[in-house]
């Protein structure tokens, strides 16, 4: 197989290993939404009469360690589908 | 020019806003004492939930605000499930999301100068420590880009995982993850918007 190596195989190829380790940021995301739930859960255990209240907070709480696992997802997104890299070739 | 966005967007306006303000002008004009049919019954049950929504997340005295909130909601619940009838959805893309999220970051300014006066609203930037200002402005003025982010990624990264769906399994398999990805992410993500905008208003009021 014959294959050439051009500046532009390099960044594509990085590009999406890039992409690869971007959504990487999921790990985070998990854990903090892991671990809102799992508080979640507990304070519904505790004060089974405030589960309303608490749902929502939890929800809250999730969504704002949710920005992070986004970011990393729109930073492979971009670098998958709207490269900026690739203009400097 | 027009992109599927617009076309999508358009279409929902035509049609949500005519059904609701029909239904509206159908309710409002029966006699209080008729027994309540279907559609009075459906319309009530939707403004009670968003006036009750409203009521838990800042206080019985914002009631002034289940309009926005409400047409926020129905519209975001409206475009968040257009990818069940395999249209692409308009909170999909950016531009729509970033227009939401302006509307909110405006809202949030607007209502937090007004409420606190324009003295305690400077001061608020200064807080704790009036070295801290850049980084305040810097928090205010990301907010808006992280909650339309949000919104873009969750419904972005959904529409894509079922076009790769799509691709390798046409038939039946794509209807579990069309609960998840477009009912339940959808619902979930309209609920987290909806949410973090009442909140963040009614914190700017203080």
């Amino acid at each position: 197989m014959d294959v050439t190596i051009t500046p532009r195989t390099i960044l594509l190829a990085a590009s999406a290993i890039g992409a690869g380790i971007a959504v990487l940021t999921g790990f985070g995301t998990g854990i903090g939404q892991g671990y809102a739930a799992g508080k979640g859960a507990e304070a519904v255990g505790r004060q089974p009469e405030a589960q309303g209240d608490i749902i929502r907070t939890m929800l809250l709480g999730a969504a704002v360690a949710e920005t992070t696992g986004i970011y990393g997802l729109v930073i492979a997104l971009l670098l998958l589908f709207a490269n900026p890299l690739l203009r400097l070739l | 020019m027009i992109t599927t966005t617009i076309t999508v967007t358009w279409a929902i306006m035509a049609i949500i806003i005519p059904a609701f303000w029909q239904a509206a002008r159908y309710v409002t004009s029966r006699p209080p004492t008729a027994v309540p049919d279907t559609l009075q019954n459906s319309i009530e049950f939707i403004l009670d939930g968003i006036t009750a929504f409203v009521d838990a997340s800042m206080g019985a005295a914002r009631r002034g605000f289940v309009p926005y909130i409400g047409s926020l909601a129905i519209f975001l619940v409206v475009a968040n499930l257009t990818g069940l009838i395999g249209v692409r959805p308009p909170s999909a893309d950016l531009s729509t999301t970033l227009a939401l999220a302006t509307l909110t970051f405006l809202n949030i300014q607007y209502y937090g100068l007004r409420a606190k006066g324009l003295r305690a609203y400077i001061k608020g930037f200064f807080e704790p420590i009036p070295l801290m200002l850049p980084l305040n402005i810097i928090s205010s003025l990301a907010l808006p880009f992280s909650m339309a982010f949000r919104l873009f990624g969750n419904l972005m990264g959904g529409s894509m995982i079922m076009g790769l769906i799509y691709r390798f399994a046409p038939l039946l398999v794509p209807v579990l993850p069309h609960m998840y990805f477009d009912l339940f992410a959808g619902l979930m993500q309209t609920f987290i918007f909806t949410m973090l905008t009442m909140t963040f208003i009614a914190d700017a009021m203080g």
